[in-house]
């Protein structure tokens, strides 16, 4: 189980606010994609779910207990670039996820530890296809490589939810295509919710189960940090029929399908000023 | 722009100006020589052969001793010591000021600070000290290159991607295992690269206390025997300290590249 719950949740920078009136039921399972455009506050979003920032307001929570508020094995994440170690081979990078869990202090394992962590490395290796380049190292191989490297270091410690930060925004559209189709059975297999922040809007859609869009609906120009961005759209792409058309939302107490939690408080997505 | 040297052009071209210099040195050496027989700003190489043998292969007439290796050995360990408690304290505090924000606010102004005491004007100050021994130069080193070594080394992990942290630390690791597996090795080669860097100065700190105190060391020898305008013996030493110095450089740089082939691609 990995159900995420935003209750209420604002951010803000001094007097900017980023973030304000958040309010989400991500199910266990889910493949939520997160677009808008830049500076609304995707990312800013994903790095609170990571811990790596607090919300000014309201509260995450993870399972329903606090989500913890720095980086830990529960939430692996897959960054645009520098997500993987340059001075460790591809091999190395995968292990050193193993090395950190069971060796406390040195962080090296020996023995039969040693060969059993090589062979799950091994076997996580050869799911993304890498295992050609086991012993390279990560400026040897191409940008799409270092991103299915990263997807294996990022799964490796089986964690419950996978952040993903336009993980594929600097590939070209073939390795893009390639990279789509391993992500998706990966995410099945494992189980975990994935959280994927996105400028591609097909993308969004081909792979997610629910789309959010954030968005800033009210600017005053007079003070732009005044308002922040809301969920302006709020998708369920399981349904039957086919994907939804942007604008056309369901009604908010309709929305019960397969991957989703009922919505409780839900912030009003869309159906105000942007529509 | 476009015209680059092969491989022997390239040596050729590297030769070229040291062979300038040498020929410069022998025609002016004979030139003086002509004017002057007596001349001893510009001795003749064949002088510097005759006291390069003399102190290199021949025990000196009072102590017993081989004069040049005996300075080389008393330099070499002073250097060797000071060059290794900084590089040591560099590593450490560098690695600790650039990963713990707490250590950093505390320690790192206090650097910032002591990086800028100039070492020669606390010289006197260690003498009295530490005395007149190897300690007080030893020490003179660790004060001139550790915290240059500090400040680079927090600057080198300050410089580390964030991503790169916050990867480790979601894939469960802790801050100790963060400092050891991610940053410590990817600092090694910046470590090294300030290590060469700080040759030049780890060098003119040795000189600068062996010239005032000492009873060896190529310092030393080189000031003692200033009295006698003894240039046949200067220029010899001068120019085994730049050797010395070239090949531990050399030898730095190599191992850098051997130890961490990743850094060089």
């Amino acid at each position: 189980m990995s159900a995420i719950t935003v209750r209420d949740v604002w951010v803000e920078y001094g007097d900017q606010i980023v973030l304000e009136r958040i309010n989400l039921q991500i199910a266990s399972g889910a493949f939520v994609s997160i677009v808008g455009p830049s500076g609304c506050g995707k990312t800013t979003f994903l790095r609170m779910v990571l811990g790596q920032e607090r919300p000014t307001r309201g509260t995450l929570l993870l399972d329903g207990a606090p989500m913890p508020d720095e980086p830990g094995p529960d939430r692996g994440v897959v960054f645009q670039r520098y997500s993987v170690f340059p001075h460790l081979t591809v091999l190395g990078n995968v292990l050193v996820a193993f090395e950190f869990a069971g060796s406390r202090y040195l962080s090296r394992l020996t023995g039969a530890a040693r060969r059993a962590a090589i062979e799950q490395s091994e076997s996580l290796i050869e799911e993304v296809g890498l295992a050609a380049h086991r012993d390279k190292y990560p400026s040897a191989l191409s940008g799409g490589m270092q991103q299915r490297l990263a997807i294996a270091q990022a799964i490796a410690r089986r964690p419950r939810v996978l952040l993903l930060d336009e993980p594929f925004g600097a590939l070209d559209p073939g390795t893009r295509a390639q990279m789509h189709a391993l992500i998706k059975p990966l995410w099945r297999d494992c189980g975990m919710t994935v959280i994927m922040v996105t400028h591609d809007l097909k993308e969004a859609f081909a792979l997610g189960t629910r789309l959010i869009a954030f968005d800033r609906p009210r600017i005053d120009p007079q003070a732009p940090g005044r308002f922040g961005a809301v969920v302006t759209y709020d998708l369920d792409l399981t349904r039957d029929s086919a994907v939804p058309v942007l604008g056309f939302s369901k009604p908010l107490d309709a929305r019960t399908s397969a991957g989703r939690l009922p919505q409780t408080q839900e912030a009003q997505p869309a159906q105000g000023a942007s529509i | 722009m476009n015209i680059a040297p092969s491989r022997i052009g390239r040596l050729m071209l590297a030769l070229l100006p040291f062979v300038l210099i040498a020929t410069i040195y022998v025609v002016a050496s004979a030139e003086r020589r002509a004017v002057n027989p007596d001349d001893k700003l510009l001795p003749p190489v064949s002088e510097m052969a005759d006291a390069v043998r003399r102190v290199a292969f021949e025990p000196d007439r009072r102590s017993g001793e081989i004069v040049l290796w005996t300075d080389t050995a008393a330099s070499l360990q002073r250097l060797a010591l000071g060059l290794g408690i900084a590089t040591l304290i560099g590593l450490v505090f560098g690695l600790a000021i650039g990963v713990l924000p707490m250590v950093s606010a505390t320690l790192a102004p206090l650097v910032a600070v002591l990086s800028m005491i100039p070492p020669m004007a606390i010289l006197p100050v260690l003498f009295i000290v530490f005395g007149l021994g190897e300690l007080s130069k030893v020490v003179l080193i660790v004060i001139g290159v550790g915290p240059f070594l500090i400040r680079d080394l927090s600057l080198a992990v300050a410089a580390l991607p964030a991503e790169q942290i916050v990867k480790a630390q979601s894939l469960g690791a802790s801050t100790w295992q963060v400092a050891i597996r991610v940053v410590l090795p990817q600092i090694m080669p910046r470590l090294i690269d300030a290590v060469r860097l700080s040759l030049g100065p780890a060098f003119l700190f040795l000189i600068s206390a062996e010239a005032i105190a000492a009873e060896s060391g190529l310092g030393y020898r080189i000031f003692l025997v200033r009295r006698f305008l003894a240039m046949d013996v200067i220029l010899p030493y001068v120019a085994w300290i730049t050797l010395l110095a070239y090949l531990m450089d050399y030898a730095l740089a190599r191992l850098s590249r051997a130890t961490f082939p990743w850094a060089y691609k």
